[in-house]
C-alpha cells in the first residue's frame, strides 16, 4: 500500500496572451482562466496509478487562494482520494515559503499516522518557473529527491524513478519515503469521468492556514518583454511558393 | 569571485555552459575583473581544457572520485558547496539546463538562500539585480539577490558562447570532497542506451521542421518528415500534437518540451501559442507555413507562406528533388 501526496499549483492558463496584475507582481489569469502545469497533470496521473495499483491513496495538496479549490476538485475527479488546501496568498509566498508550508503539513500528517511514502510535484510551475520547490521540500523533510522524473514504480519499499537524462535514460532506486518532481511526457493524463466528477464533489477538503509569515521571492516586479513589431516577409501563397521557399533554403545555406 | 558549475559532453564543455561563461565574463567585467572559477565533474574531455582557457576561466576545480562517478544532485551540490565555502565566491551560477537548475536548486536549499532560474541579464551589482524569464519567456521578472552567495542559472541561448580576447591559463585543482551518506541515497543507479531518435537530435539540429494541429492527425506527418530528412534536419511538434498522442513527447518543442535554436525553423500548421514560442524563439530564422496569416507564429516569423501545409510541403519536397537533379 503506497500513499502518495501530489502537490499542484493554480496558475494562469498560458495558452493565450499574458497579462500582468496592476501591481506587476503576478501574471493575471482572470481573462485567460486558471489551470495547473502540464508537469503536474502527469504527476497526478502517476500518483493515482501508483495508489490504485497498491491499494493506497493519492492525496492532492495545494497552497493558494480559496479559488484554488477548483484545481483540487479537478484532481479529485481524476482519482485522488483526499485533498489538502493551505489557504494563502500564493503570490506573497516564495519557493522556500511554499516548501516550508507543505513540509509542515506532511510532518503533521506523519505524526497522525497518515504519512506519505511518496511526494510528487511538477518539475517547475508554468508561471513563476522557479525550478526549486520540490528540492527545497525534500531538504525540509530530510528526504531524498529525484528531479525530472518521467515514470516511477514502487516495489518492496523501493522507488524506481526513470529520468530522460542528458545522455540517455537513467534509473534511480531510492528507498521510500522520497520526493520526486515530474516532467511531462512519461504518462498520458486521463480525463475526468462523470462518476469522478460526482465523487469529487462529495470529498471534504482539509484546510489549513499558513503557519508562518512568508519571506517572499526576492521579486522586484514583473514586466512584459517589449513588443517586437512584425517584420514578416510573405514569400507567397500555396504550393506556387515552393520555388521561393527553396530559394530561401539556398540563401540560408541549409540545402 | 564567481563560481560556475559547467557541464561537459563528449566534445567538450557544452554549448549552453559556454553561454553561461559569457554571462559570467560580462559580470566579471562589470565588477572590475572579478576572477571566474569553474567546477567540472567526472570525465572531462581534453578539448574542454582548451575551451576553459579560451573562454577566460581563471581557476578550475575538477571533482572526481567514486562518490561522483554517477550523478546525484545532492552529492554534486555538496561538492559545489564545499568549493564555494573555501573560495568565498559571492555568485554561483550554472546553465539553465535541467541539470543546471537542479544542482543550483540543491545548493539553494542547502544554504537556505534564494535562487533565480533562467536569468537573462543583470542590471546592477549593488544591489545585485537580475532579470529572468518567467511564464515560458512570455514575461520577465526583476529579482534582487541580496544574500550571498547569489545563486542563479542562465537561460539558454540568451548569451552567445565566444572565446575571450584575453585567454587564460587556468590553475587546475583536482578534488574529491567527502560526501555524506544521505547525499548519495538518490543517485543514478542504472543507465540505458541513448535512444537513436531522442530529443538530443532535435536540440542540436541545424534545421527543424515543425508540425502542429494543422497536421490533422497521426498520419499527417509524412510530408514534414520527408522535408526534414531532405534538409538533414529533425522533426519538432507542438504540445497539442503530443497531447493528442499523434507523436512522441521527445519531439515536442516548447516550455514543457525541448528548447531549440536551429539556423532555420519551419513551423507548419503551428499557431504559435506561448507554450510553443518558449521553445522555438531562439531560432535564427523562422519560416512559418500556415493557413492563417494572422496566427502569432506568422506575425513573429521572419518569412511566411500562407496556405495548407499538406499542399505546400509536398511541393517544396518536389522542388528540392528537382533541383538536386
Amino acid at each position: 500500500m503506497v500513499n502518495v501526496l501530489v502537490c499542484v499549483k493554480r496558475v494562469p492558463d498560458s495558452s493565450s496572451q499574458v497579462v500582468l496584475t496592476p501591481d506587476n507582481q503576478a501574471v493575471d489569469g482572470r481573462m485567460a482562466g486558471y489551470t495547473i502545469s502540464p508537469h503536474e497533470e502527469c504527476a497526478i496521473e502517476l500518483a493515482v496509478r501508483i495508489a490504485d495499483a497498491t491499494g493506497g491513496r493519492a492525496t492532492v495538496l495545494t497552497l493558494g487562494p480559496s479559488e484554488a479549490s477548483e484545481q483540487l476538485r479537478t484532481a479529485l475527479s481524476l482519482g485522488c482520494g483526499a485533498a489538502v488546501h493551505i489557504e494563502a496568498d500564493g503570490v506573497a509566498f516564495g519557493p522556500a515559503d511554499v516548501a516550508r508550508e507543505i513540509a509542515a503539513v506532511v510532518q503533521a500528517h506523519a505524526g497522525e499516522g497518515r504519512g506519505y511514502d511518496l511526494v510528487l510535484l511538477g518539475n517547475d510551475a508554468s508561471d513563476t518557473g522557479d525550478f526549486q520547490v520540490g528540492i527545497r521540500l525534500a531538504y525540509a523533510l530530510g528526504l531524498p529527491v529525484v528531479n525530472g522524473v518521467s515514470t516511477l514504480e514502487v516495489a518492496d519499499g523501493v522507488v524506481s524513478a526513470h529520468v530522460d537524462g542528458p545522455d540517455g535514460p537513467e534509473t534511480y532506486s531510492v528507498p521510500a519515503p522520497m520526493v520526486a518532481t515530474v516532467l511531462e511526457g512519461g504518462v498520458e493524463p486521463r480525463y475526468p469521468t462523470l462518476k469522478g466528477r460526482m465523487a469529487a464533489k462529495k470529498v471534504e477538503i482539509e484546510t489549513h492556514a499558513a503557519t508562518t509569515t512568508p519571506a517572499g521571492s526576492s521579486r522586484v516586479e514583473l514586466k512584459l518583454p517589449p513588443p517586437s513589431p512584425s517584420s514578416v516577409e510573405i514569400l507567397g501563397e500555396g504550393p506556387e511558393a515552393a520555388p521561393a521557399i527553396v530559394d530561401l533554403f539556398e540563401k540560408l545555406g541549409v540545402r | 569571485m564567481i563560481l560556475l558549475w559547467l557541464e561537459c559532453d563528449a566534445d567538450g564543455v557544452s554549448e549552453i555552459s559556454l553561454e553561461t561563461v559569457a554571462f559570467a565574463r560580462s559580470l566579471s567585467a562589470a565588477g572590475g575583473g572579478i576572477a571566474i572559477r569553474a567546477a567540472v565533474f567526472g570525465d572531462v574531455p581534453e578539448a574542454a581544457k582548451d575551451q576553459l582557457a579560451a573562454h577566460g576561466i581563471n581557476e578550475v576545480h575538477h571533482v572526481s572520485g567514486p562518490a561522483y562517478d554517477a550523478y546525484s544532485g545532492a552529492a554534486w551540490a555538496s561538492a559545489l558547496q564545499d568549493i564555494r565555502e573555501r573560495t568565498k565566491c559571492v555568485v554561483v551560477a550554472a546553465a539553465g539546463s535541467p541539470r543546471g537548475n537542479e544542482v543550483v536548486a540543491h545548493l539553494a536549499a542547502r544554504l537556505d538562500v534564494p535562487m533565480a532560474a533562467n536569468v537573462l541579464s543583470f542590471s546592477g551589482l549593488s544591489p545585485f539585480e537580475v532579470t529572468r524569464q518567467v511564464a515560458g519567456g512570455a514575461a520577465l521578472e526583476d529579482m534582487r539577490l541580496s544574500q550571498r552567495p547569489a545563486l542563479l542559472t542562465v537561460a539558454g541561448h540568451s548569451w552567445t558562447a565566444s572565446p575571450t580576447e584575453q585567454p587564460t591559463s587556468p590553475t587546475w585543482h583536482e578534488e574529491s570532497p567527502d560526501v555524506a551518506e544521505e547525499d548519495l541515497v538518490a543517485r543514478v543507479s542504472a543507465r540505458g542506451e541513448a535512444k537513436q531518435e531522442g530529443s538530443g537530435a532535435l536540440t542540436s539540429a541545424r534545421v527543424v521542421v515543425g508540425a502542429g494541429r494543422g497536421a490533422g492527425g497521426p498520419d499527417g506527418f509524412g510530408g514534414v518528415i520527408e522535408l526534414a530528412k531532405l534538409l538533414d534536419g529533425a522533426l519538432g511538434v507542438s504540445r497539442v500534437v503530443t497531447s493528442l498522442g499523434w507523436r512522441p513527447h521527445h519531439e515536442q518543442v516548447g516550455q514543457t518540451g525541448s528548447r531549440i535554436s536551429p539556423e532555420l525553423y519551419i513551423p507548419c500548421g503551428i499557431s504559435g501559442a506561448i507554450q510553443h514560442w518558449a521553445g522555438c524563439s531562439s531560432s535564427k530564422t523562422i519560416l512559418a507555413i500556415n493557413t492563417d496569416a494572422e496566427a502569432p507564429m506568422v506575425t513573429k516569423a521572419d518569412y511566411a507562406v500562407i496556405g495548407d501545409m499538406h499542399e505546400i510541403v509536398p511541393a517544396v519536397v518536389e522542388e528540392l528533388k528537382r533541383r538536386a537533379g
